[in-house]
């Protein structure tokens, strides 16, 4: 009876977490008679009497206030259709998209073209997943040059690390700017490219090793082993605040 | 594709540097395993960096074409499979599938790495036909040569079935190995900008301006070329294409 | 009976040699392999994505597609050409069926769920292997599942119910070392959620008695059993490699 898993364990579908009353079935788990089981593969979080299961991986599933990082797939009448590397493609109306007035009918390639990368704010999302997006708000802005990589949603938390010291630190490391949207999708622009690749590694690391403890030590090693901070200059660059990454 | 994207990869490549911090003209690590399936009469799995591919060669006996009453049959196909990249469809053989079969199966022919003399019977009514099968698992650039080198592997893993009064037992292997004289390497040079570079991972490929095949032998002598991608090359450039092309493939080949 | 000893020396409720490795395809959403003596199987899972076309799109949940494939070089005899072959898109089916009762896609609307199964070589058994990579895939990937699917094939060989059958078995009489007794052979692929024991995909070839199959379908529970925690300890795996290791 009670607990069979310990805190922060690696749990699979259909595994018994704990047995009797005392807990109470939260996310990515279910009550089975008087098993509570996991419906994911993640790690078990015991918080009280609740658990929950953090997953390890899976395709992003849009929600409502996230920050994302969409590319224009389409151009409608009155908007844009993004995708959000998800199941379900996102709308920008020309309402959300800009503060200037467009007449109807106007050419919307002067504000988003095909193929551009924007930072954005979920507003909604319906029972079948309609997504509308808007760029009004502190740092959602359209993206410049740069490399697009890609990441497991479930990770970004650890990427962007707590009040984003994590990307800060990569930030500073390999004076880059990035930008860490909810659904998995990272844009990076460096002016060195060789301090760029170990950016993009840095993070990969994290993609691969977010599970593992000691992550912030262990990025700071790997950052240090190949880019040095200066001693002297306390911070090369303070970051933009807009070039910040999204929050949590 | 992102305009934007393409070009601060190009820039990046002008100032030697790539997305994964490699050389310009540095292939990934390689790695070659046979027998991979113990199905086909020989196989191999090629892993370069994040792309990986198998290839399985089988055998069967069959009549000779009129024209070559002596000769033996080699095909080669590619599949490129929907489990090794979210861009490839279930489906008949996509033009690039068509195109990665029809570069690795020329480099064999025209080098005659093959003797398809060895591979007849009885002249005039019994032939081998041997069918090699490149099947993409993860793609991440440069399937191509990936897929070149996986074909000679599954190649010089082969061996015969047993074959008693017309029937062929698959499951009693032979000791006898194919009839395999030359090892014709396919390396692809990719022009990005003005810059030329091999293996280039799933990102650097989107930017691909043109490529060029080139299939070289142990002797450095080119028996097959394919030049793909939109823009055009000039002779300048094919020359050095050429020669970082040879020079590769005789370092892959001395992983064979 | 005179079966008592298996064409391979095994025992009759012995699996062959198996492996299992969790996360093999990197484009992938999730994948795994899966071998059982000489029959491997690799599944790739990409989604929930778009479905197209639309009229395919179920607005209560998502779809599940499996899709089964042999390699050419894969087949115990010839060449298998490549495309889909009648054989391959009703396993496919039976395949999909086997593995929905055990995934919940309540949350995706209208998207897929798509999991590729390839086969590099294979010695019978080959669905049973295919839906055990794909419930792994599928877990690895991320999909809320009530439990994993396990499944293997159960058969009666000259008169013995004998577990997870080779192809010299299902072709007994022509390999038969010993005399004789019974000629029928019957080979019953089964797939079965762990914990309910309820059975997902069911099929026969052969000869027996309605007696004999439920006693086959009894005797194949302690081998699901151990099919179930080589998946969990594969899945577990990916994730402990790292662990206690290296700084």
């Amino acid at each position: 009876m009670g607990l069979l898993i310990q805190d922060k364990q690696v749990v699979v579908p259909g595994e018994i977490l704990a047995q009797g009353m005392d807990y109470l079935p939260g996310h990515g788990t279910y009550r089975d008679g008087d098993n509570i089981k996991s419906t994911r593969l993640g790690l078990l979080n015991v918080e009280g009497r609740a658990l929950k299961i953090v997953p390890l991986k899976g395709a992003y599933l849009p929600r409502k206030g996230d920050t994302i990082i969409g590319r224009v797939d389409d151009i409608a009448f009155s908007g844009w259709r993004f995708n959000i590397n998800s199941a379900y493609p996102a709308m920008l109306s020309m309402k959300d998209g800009t503060h200037e007035f467009v007449a109807r009918g106007a050419d919307l390639t002067r504000y988003y073209k095909l193929q551009e990368y924007v930072v954005a704010k979920i507003i909604n999302v319906t029972s079948q997943n309609l997504v509308d997006l808007t760029v009004k708000g502190p740092g959602l802005k359209k993206l410049g040059p740069g490399r697009i990589i890609m990441v497991t949603p479930a990770k970004v938390p650890r990427i962007i690390g707590k009040q984003g010291s994590m990307v800060t630190l990569i930030k500073e490391h390999t004076q880059t700017q990035i930008t860490v949207g909810q659904n998995g999708i990272v844009w990076i622009n460096g002016k060195e490219p060789k301090k760029e690749a170990i950016a993009v590694q840095a993070i990969e690391l994290i993609n691969q090793q977010a599970h593992v403890g000691g992550l912030t030590d262990r990025i700071k090693e790997f950052l240090e082993k190949r880019v040095p901070m200066p001693k002297t200059t306390k911070k090369v660059e303070e970051p933009k605040k807009e070039d910040t990454e999204v929050k949590q | 594709m992102n305009l934007q994207i393409q070009n601060h990869i190009k820039q990046s490549l002008d100032q030697q540097a790539r997305v994964d911090g490699r050389k310009l003209d540095e292939f990934r690590d390689l790695t070659i395993e046979k027998g991979v399936s113990q199905t086909a009469e020989g196989s191999a799995r090629v892993i370069l960096g994040e792309t990986e591919v198998i290839a399985g060669v089988k055998m069967s006996v069959g009549e000779p074409y009129p024209d070559t009453p002596e000769d033996g049959s080699l095909m080669v196909g590619a599949e490129l499979l929907p489990m090794s990249s979210p861009n490839f469809e279930p489906g008949p053989p996509s033009i690039w599938a068509i195109e990665i079969a029809r570069v690795v199966d020329r480099g064999i022919r025209e080098s005659k790495a093959i003797d398809t003399k060895k591979l007849c019977i009885k002249k005039g009514e019994k032939i081998w036909l041997v069918a090699v099968d490149i099947i993409t698992i993860n793609d991440d650039g440069n399937l191509l040569d990936a897929a070149g080198i996986a074909t000679l592997a599954a190649l010089q893993d082969a061996v015969f079935p047993t074959y008693v009064d017309g029937e062929i037992d698959y499951k009693k292997k032979t000791k006898t190995k194919l009839p395999l004289s030359k090892l014709p390497i396919p390396v692809t040079v990719y022009k990005i900008g003005d810059n030329l570079l091999v293996d280039p991972v799933s990102e650097e490929e989107e930017s691909v301006d043109a490529r060029l095949t080139v299939t070289t032998t142990e002797k450095g002598q080119i028996c097959a070329m394919q030049k793909g991608g939109d823009a055009p090359l000039t002779i300048e450039e094919i020359d050095k294409m050429c020669t970082l092309a040879q020079k590769r493939a005789s370092e892959l080949r001395k992983k064979l | 009976m005179t079966y008592t000893k298996r064409l391979d020396g095994r025992k009759h409720d012995e699996l062959r040699e198996t492996e299992a490795k969790v996360g093999v395809i990197k484009r992938a959403t999730g994948s795994a392999k899966f071998r059982m003596g000489n029959t491997t199987a690799l599944a790739a899972v990409y989604g929930p994505r778009e479905l197209h076309p639309r009229f395919l799109q179920d607005p209560e949940k998502g779809r599940l597609r499996c899709n089964y494939n042999m390699m050419p070089f894969s087949g115990m005899g010839d060449r298998v050409r490549p495309g889909a072959n009648r054989r391959a898109k009703e396993i496919s089916m039976v395949t999909t069926k086997a593995l929905l009762p055990a995934v919940d896609l309540k949350d995706y609307p209208n998207a897929v769920v798509d999991v590729f199964i390839e086969l590099p070589q294979t010695d019978a058994g080959s669905r049973c292997v295919g839906i055990v990579a794909a419930s792994m895939a599928l877990a690895d990937a991320g999909i809320p599942m009530k439990d994993l699917v396990c499944a293997v094939a159960v058969g009666k060989v000259d008169k013995s119910i004998v577990i997870d059958l080779d192809y010299e078995e299902e072709q007994y009489p022509k390999y038969a070392t010993t005399k004789v007794d019974d000629e029928e052979v019957a080979d019953i692929p089964i797939a079965m959620i762990p914990s309910t024991g309820e059975i997902t995909l069911l099929q026969l070839d052969g000869d027996i008695s309605k007696e004999d199959l439920i006693k086959a379908l009894k005797f194949a529970k302690p081998a699901m059993e151990k099919i179930y925690e080589i998946q969990k300890k594969a899945l577990k795996e990916k994730y402990s490699d790292l662990k206690g290791g290296k700084k």
